[in-house]
């Protein structure tokens, strides 16, 4: 596998130190690897940090800006960043009405934003913590570590940023945040496998002519391996995955979300078909959203994402955010 | 007696082992998980022997905690917060003292397994570090190397298990027949107190 890099050891850093340069609007902390709005902090604004193992751009730095996350904090590849990052992170972004912890359910990330939840609030930071847990691909949530945080997450970071740019108070903008995973659930499917710099080889084996069914966004194989279905019937699987789990009675904002290695023309053409699935189920689509946004490196693939939203939900989706992953309206 | 030395020999010997077993680490990583637990843990024991280098602490407990708060520092993922905290607690179990007997850590070690137990929520059984721990702590009453040999076990004894925590856990039935990447490492941790003990 060739990649576009210099050594494995420095991959983000090194992606650190380019993003700093494209993003003026981004304070680049390359050697304690945060990256944090430039006018943070935003006095009597909420503050959002979240953070995750690298390899998933543009989540999360990429959401980085007005109307979404004040702080991300990069772990190395698909490893969960240290609790000193979360707590310096927490302590460049306060303004004083407190820092929401946006946390995808993975034991690495859980434990390590737990230990910076401490470390902050033994700085007089007041802290909040939402876990995005919306992948129905993992199902017997007693005998694993519960369901994986994936697409969900764009939704609760722009929709929580929107409230705290409103300067909606912390334990508000933090219920609107459950809200929006609680709302929220998705399905990833898989047609090649993940190589990791440090690997440098495939993660698991998948021949030619099969797929992976219920896949995460670590390169981690899914829970079913399947003969290649086409873009149809791929999605006919997927939404019924999430409807199965979502009972939707409102309109829903739609991901469809490639996993890194799958071109647009395929994405366009896949949510063509969820569209005509949650067309012929009945739900009502309110916005769609379709590229490359939660990632899983070279991963070719897709997920989709459902969210059912209420007006005021819509109304925090629509509202401005000017980030280099996501913008409009400003 | 077991100094400060010893200590720090023991995370040396870990470091070293870790270093050698990186690749079969991650191979097993990469079955059942995310293809990173080698080298996650190669830096984290770096920077644990840079740190004891630096700062050269004079008991067994200080060594530890030292140790641990390293670990937590610059792991990441799972493997930092637990493994550190395994060696913070058991560091801090063993207080102040400048040396301490095998059965005091045998004790401490006991207690730094609770913690994990605890952090993590996984039992015997779930598939995780805990397999190789937990029969180790009961072994250490007979000597390192019955320690050693009883957490190399536990790591074999994963293989047919179904994992019920961590990443693995996503796998469902399809985690079965893969050892377990923690245990196994754990297994290292264990095995390089043997060498430390035998290298004296």
């Amino acid at each position: 596998m060739r990649m576009l890099i210099n050594v494995p050891e420095t991959v983000v850093a090194d992606a650190l130190r380019g993003m700093a340069a494209a993003h003026p609007d981004l304070a680049v902390d390359v050697e304690n690897r945060v990256v944090v709005r430039r006018d943070a902090p935003v006095a009597g604004q909420v503050a959002l940090v979240s953070g995750g193992g690298s390899g998933h751009e543009p989540l999360h730095g990429g959401f980085v800006g007005p109307g979404m996350l004040s702080a991300a904090c990069p772990g190395e590849v698909f490893t969960s960043p240290v609790p000193d990052q979360m707590a310096r992170a927490a302590a460049a972004v306060d303004s004083g009405a407190g820092v929401l912890f946006i946390v995808k359910n993975y034991t690495g990330d859980v434990l390590n934003f737990d230990m910076a939840a401490e470390l902050a609030e033994d700085e007089g930071i007041q802290v909040a913590k939402v876990l995005v847990n919306d992948d129905v691909a993992v199902t017997d949530s007693l005998y694993t570590a519960g369901r994986r945080g994936t697409g969900a997450t764009l939704f609760v970071e722009k929709i929580a940023g929107a409230a705290a740019a409103e300067g909606q108070p912390l334990e508000r903008v933090e219920s609107i945040a459950r809200q929006v995973n609680a709302n929220s659930r998705s399905f990833g499917v898989a047609l090649s496998a993940v190589t990791t710099p440090a690997k440098g080889s495939p993660t698991f084996d998948l021949p030619s002519g099969e797929l992976e069914l219920g896949i995460g966004i670590h390169g981690e194989p899914g829970r079913e391996r399947r003969a290649m279905m086409t873009s149809g019937e791929i999605a006919d699987f997927a939404v019924n995955a999430v409807l199965e789990d979502l009972p939707v009675r409102n309109p829903v904002l739609v991901l469809v979300n490639g996993m890194g290695a799958t071109p647009l023309l395929e994405l366009y053409g896949f949510n063509a078909e969820v569209q005509r699935v949650l067309g012929e189920r009945g739900v009502t689509v309110a916005r769609t959203l379709v590229g490359n946004y939660v990632t899983s490196l070279d991963m070719a693939g897709a997920s989709v994402t459902l969210c059912q939203v209420d007006e005021e939900l819509l109304r925090l989706w629509d509202a401005p955010v000017k980030t280099p992953g996501l913008r409009w309206g400003m | 007696m077991l100094d400060a030395d010893f200590f720090r020999r023991w995370m040396a010997a870990t470091a070293a082992s870790v270093d050698r077993e990186a690749e079969r680490l991650t191979a097993l990583d990469s079955a059942i998980g995310d293809a990173d637990h080698g080298s996650n843990l190669q830096r984290g024991f770096a920077a644990v022997a840079a740190a004891l280098e630096k700062e050269s602490p004079d008991t067994p407990g200080g060594v530890l905690a030292l140790a641990g708060r390293q670990l937590i520092s610059t792991v990441g993922g799972a493997s930092g917060p637990l493994y550190g905290t395994l060696l913070r607690r058991t560091g801090k179990a063993l207080g102040d003292a400048a040396e301490v007997s095998e059965a005091q850590l045998a004790e401490a070690l006991g207690t730094g397994v609770e913690a994990v137990r605890t952090l993590g929520g996984a039992s015997p059984g779930d598939k995780t570090m805990i397999d190789a721990l937990v029969p180790a702590v009961e072994a250490l009453g007979e000597g390192f190397g019955a320690a050693r040999s009883a957490a190399e076990a536990g790591a074999e004894a994963t293989v047919p298990l179904q994992a019920r925590k961590g990443r693995a856990s996503y796998l469902g039935e399809r985690s079965i027949g893969h050892q377990d990447p923690g245990a196994t490492s754990s297994a290292l941790l264990i095995a390089a107190l043997d060498e430390a003990a035998s290298g004296s």
